[in-house]
């Protein structure tokens, strides 16, 4: 019998839920790491009960956590990211150059692979990989000298967001960065091309050719096509069918096109989600309505999801890493809120209930499928 | 021995009592005790100090007796009832955000 784990962050601890296949009936462990924001945790894919996990603090800095029992107990490991050489500098708020400074780590990627290898995504944007199961971090240098000089932060700082490894072929590495845009990998993480073309930032980049600068706030891809990926951006619902090398439009009907997550369904690939959100300004559902939006069609034609979610008086967010299906069949999918909510739908999302009500603001929601 | 009081966080990082005590060699100064902190507690490292260049975290505050001594630097002596281990150091977590 199945079981789903998933793996919540939230801004005052982790927790993590448990269920059988139904995923009807719940069970709700934490607050773990009590009071520390945590950004992201995640399993590794070839040993679940290997889970990393981010813990930052304003005060306190930077750690990283590792269970090795499923989240039952947690290790302390290293929390040192120095960028390679001189940090050198990237574009502020101003038009100036900043110079980089390490705050915290938004998202850790296990290796498909090698339960003691992960990659990090940090903020100011770089990339940091382990190869000793987070005891020591270094630097994939290679990515800022994607034009670094000219990535900017966005409104939430300038971080590395997505991290996206080909199952097919473990030397390309997709990334994404606000606002810089995405990058790809071809050996491995040691150069990165910007993958840019065809996304259009007319308020934010002068330049409709520009290279880097737009604002993604994720991306997500199919493992069986992993040439196809799809973007949510600052504005925008985006899909490249050659591994990023070019960008179209497939917002369609949406009823806004500006939101955080995306994700894909475990058995269909052109099935996606994403969460539409008013605007930049206003950060909450259109007209108080809590609805998914689903594209069985790869995008372009889209279908509200609301049986099970608030219809009235919802003014909540759902960021960027904070949406994930799980493999079971039918597909589960899974969304936490910025009002502490944390929803399931078991059925692709046909109909939703909530798993729980009142976490502290979620930032990240993982799911592991257990066998 | 000096004695040092962490703020709650750094307590369960940790995982000690509400106050350590540690074996500082002289001159018994603040950075040599926040060496030795480290030293027998490395889930510290990074969290009082920036790795590499040991400056202070910008929201953290050292007192002792009474005193803010935060910005004396490293090299700084600390107060003899701290050294003679009648008062703790203290590790304080500045009061921001919300």
């Amino acid at each position: 019998m199945s079981s789903i784990r998933v793996l919540v962050g939230t801004k005052k601890g982790a927790f993590i839920l448990t269920a059988d296949g139904q995923r009807e009936q719940w069970e709700v462990d934490g607050p773990h790491f009590a009071g520390w924001e945590m950004y992201h945790l995640k399993g590794s894919p070839v040993d679940p009960n290997r889970i990393y996990a981010s813990q930052t603090s304003g005060w306190f800095g930077q750690q990283i956590q590792r269970s090795s029992d499923g989240g039952k107990s947690w290790e302390q490991v290293g929390n040192e990211f120095a960028y390679v050489g001189t940090p050198g500098t990237h574009q502020w708020y101003d038009g100036t150059q900043h110079p980089w400074e390490f705050k915290r780590v938004w998202h850790l990627e296990p290796s498909l692979t090698d339960p003691e290898v992960v990659l990090a995504g940090v903020e100011d944007a770089g990339l940091f990989k382990t190869v000793d199961g987070g005891k020591s971090w270094m630097e994939l240098l290679g990515l800022r000298s994607a034009k670094g000089q000219l990535w900017q932060p966005g409104a939430g700082g300038m971080c590395l967001h997505t991290i996206i490894v080909d199952p097919t072929n473990p030397q390309r590495i997709f990334v994404a960065i606000s606002a810089a845009g995405a990058f790809r990998s071809d050996d491995g993480g040691e150069s990165w091309l910007p993958i840019n073309r065809g996304l259009k930032s007319a308020y934010e980049i002068p330049d409709p050719d520009a290279a880097v600068g737009h604002c993604v706030h994720r991306i997500a891809m199919h493992p069986s096509r992993p040439e196809v990926l799809f973007m949510q951006k600052h504005w925008d619902v985006m899909r490249s069918d050659n591994a990023g090398d070019m960008w179209y439009d497939i917002s369609g009907d949406l009823p806004t096109d500006f939101g955080f997550p995306i994700d894909v369904h475990a058995h269909e690939p052109e099935t996606i989600y994403v969460v539409p959100i008013k605007s930049d300004s206003e950060h909450f559902p259109p007209e108080g309505k809590l609805r998914v939006y689903r594209s069985r069609t790869g995008g372009h034609e889209w279908e509200a999801l609301t049986k099970g979610l608030p219809q009235e008086h919802c003014y909540v967010n759902v960021l960027r890493d904070a949406m994930a299906v799980d493999s079971l069949d039918p597909c589960g999918i899974y969304f936490g809120t910025t009002g502490g909510q944390v929803y399931v739908s078991a059925n692709g999302g046909d109909s939703w209930m909530p798993i729980v009500r009142d976490l502290p603001s979620v930032l990240s929601v993982e799911v592991q499928t257990l066998r | 021995m000096i004695r040092v009081v962490l703020p709650y966080h750094l307590r369960t990082l940790a995982r000690v009592a509400d106050e350590v005590q540690v074996e500082v060699g002289s001159p018994i100064t603040l950075g040599a005790v926040l060496d030795a902190l480290e030293a027998a507690h490395p889930a510290l490292r990074g969290t009082i100090r920036e790795h590499g260049t040991h400056q202070r975290r910008p929201f953290i505050r050292f007192f002792a007796c009474q005193e803010d001594v935060s910005h004396g630097g490293p090299d700084a002596a600390l107060p003899d009832a701290v050294i003679g281990g009648r008062e703790p150091l203290m590790i304080i977590g500045a009061m921001a955000g919300g």
